[in-house]
């Protein structure tokens, strides 16, 4: 018997690409049933009418496959609603044509290429979150450059930069250098390290700042909460 | 003109428009792009103050009078800068034109300057109007959107051939600044609508127009940021960061106001209301009262006086020649920029 807490919890493994949180904590789902007989049906919103349909489609995709996935669902309906490309999104991902078929025309690729720049961006903002806290204790450049990543206490904010680089295919592994380029993986050494630590904390404030504007949006927007929506941040 | 414990603003709104998106205006067959795109502007307003917001109606229409009184009487605005969108493919009359706006710069004289646009996708005709655009209303600016969608044509760069060809049309007509829209936008389908590397070309290339790169890129901050340490003729334009984050989400506006403090520096930072989004009022009133909130951000270059002068007025004056009344700008000794010496690691960012 397949419920609608395990759907949420497909769900949850979604994220926004850009935003690097999931859409049910920023509020995205709208609603979320399985009945009887194992048809999921998933509701997705956005903040506004105009969001990048690029993205949109990225995280319909990501939700149909998701949902698809949870032992005893038979069938998965994924509707984004409200949005000025809801019925080419949505019937592009039913039909599962991809991004080029569905916006035939308007699209010169597909978005792969886009979801690993935005990767390397998550993966940037997740460095800063974990080493700000250590140059704030009073560790220096130098030191971090030494660092692995399992020298760094486990925390919910090293298992995501961890998870983040092994989507990517960087190394992810407790041996692996604390600091490495989001491109070619590399250890990052210590001339580099004062300007790779800036553009971090600089990529993770636009990701926080980005997020911020959306979730102003989506409260004007809608006045209830999503299903699974983080209220604290509303 | 702002005056705050003893201290005057001299302040020029560099980014503004004089809007019609009331329904009358809607291109028959796209009412519901014409609405989407009213409401979804009309929905950023309410991240700004309560006391602060618009019904829909005033929104999608607001008078040549009620533009005054917010912008001139009640704003605390010395010179306000029109910044076009056409929209036509929505709107009967465009959404913000030329015209529309230099019509009422007219009946006002001293107080507007109006910026015009091109669209590289227009060939000859195109430069043509831009030449009648140009020397029909004195414009030294331009507004340009790379990203807006046009028959088959899913946006262009600054850095096509073509759009090379308008630049330097421009550069002969006497255009001197350059307002690059990069930021939320519609129709960006695969396109990385965002990205701003193609300024970073055109501002090589052109080093005598200033590129001002409208609401900092953002949501891509950080590409800008890269960008804009390497150019020294690129401009952080502030609307939208003031108007979509001091009131709503202050934690991180500080964070972006450090962070483009640091990387960019105060000399090049202009304000903008992005008016009727938001009235410059509680902009003004709230910017000059600005500090950081907490130590947390003491890696950050510190803000003065001299920083908010620069960044609400006298920045955009020196951009576009406007007479500052001599009791109005900076002391001599006052004018040099904050940033280097205060700030850790400014020094490697300003090699990036």
């Amino acid at each position: 018997m397949t419920d609608a807490a395990a759907v949420l919890a497909a769900l949850d493994t979604v994220r926004d690409p850009e935003l690097d949180e999931s859409v049910t904590a920023l509020g995205f789902v709208a609603s979320c049933t399985v009945s009887s007989d194992g048809v999921a049906d998933v509701r997705l919103r956005l903040p506004t009418y105009f969001c990048a349909p690029n993205f949109a489609y990225l995280m319909v995709a990501d939700a149909y496959d998701a949902v698809s996935g949870v032992p005893g669902v038979s069938r998965t309906d994924v509707v984004l609603e409200d949005h000025f490309a809801s019925d080419v999104i949505n019937r592009g991902v039913a039909a599962r044509s991809g991004f080029l078929q569905s916006f035939d025309g308007y699209a010169a690729g597909e978005l792969d290429e886009l979801r690993a720049d935005f990767l390397r961006k998550a993966t940037l903002a997740a460095t800063d979150r974990v080493c700000r806290p250590l140059l704030r204790a009073g560790r220096t450049p130098e030191k971090l450059a030494m660092l692995r990543l399992g020298d760094i206490p486990e925390s919910a904010d090293r298992e995501r930069l961890r998870s983040r680089r092994r989507e990517l295919g960087l190394p992810a592994g407790d041996e692996s250098p604390l600091l490495v380029d989001p491109v070619t993986g590399d250890a990052v050494d210590v001339p580099a390290m004062p300007r790779h630590l800036a553009r971090a904390r600089l990529t993770g404030v636009s990701v926080e700042a980005n997020s911020g504007v959306c979730r102003g949006m989506l409260r004007q927007r809608y006045a209830t909460a999503g299903v699974g929506e983080c209220e604290e941040d509303r | 003109m702002y005056e705050k414990d003893g201290e005057k603003y001299f302040v020029v709104d560099s980014h503004m428009h004089y809007w019609d998106a009331s329904p009358a205006n809607w291109v028959t067959g796209q009412e519901q792009f014409a609405k989407g795109w009213i409401e979804c502007f009309h929905a950023y307003q309410s991240l700004g103050p309560p006391e602060t917001h618009w019904t829909i109606e005033h929104f999608q229409k607001y008078s040549d009078k009620d533009l005054m009184k917010d912008v001139f009487e009640d704003g605390y605005v010395d010179v306000a800068i029109f910044q076009p969108t056409y929209l036509k493919q929505w709107y009967n009359e465009g959404f913000n034109t030329t015209e529309r706006n230099g019509a009422l710069a007219e009946e006002n004289p001293g107080r507007f300057i109006v910026n015009t646009r091109f669209d590289p996708r227009d060939g000859d005709e195109g430069i043509k109007q831009l030449e009648r655009d140009v020397k029909r209303w004195g414009a030294i600016g331009l507004k340009l959107y790379t990203a807006e969608w046009k028959g088959d044509s899913r946006g262009w760069t600054l850095k096509d051939p073509e759009a090379y060809r308008y630049l330097e049309a421009a550069q002969n007509l006497g255009i001197k600044n350059v307002h690059v829209h990069k930021g939320p936008t519609i129709w960006p389908l695969d396109k990385d609508a965002f990205d701003v590397s193609d300024v970073d070309h055109a501002a090589t290339d052109f080093p005598d127009l200033n590129f001002i790169v409208e609401h900092v890129g953002l949501p891509r901050i950080e590409d800008f940021c890269f960008m804009a340490t390497q150019e020294p003729n690129v401009y952080a334009g502030l609307s939208v960061v003031i108007g979509g984050l001091m009131f709503a989400r202050p934690k991180f506006f500080a964070k972006v106001m450090g962070e483009l403090l640091f990387w960019v520096g105060e000399d090049k930072m202009t304000f903008g209301s992005d008016y009727g989004i938001w009235e410059p009022k509680w902009q003004v009133e709230g910017f000059v009262d600005w500090d950081y909130p907490s130590d947390e951000f003491s890696d950050y270059p510190r803000v003065n006086t001299a920083t908010k002068k620069k960044i609400l007025g006298l920045n955009a004056a020196k951009l576009y020649n406007i007479d500052v009344p001599a009791e109005l700008q900076l002391p001599a000794d006052d004018g040099k920029p904050a940033a280097k010496d205060d700030a850790v690691l400014v020094e490697d960012g300003a090699k990036v």
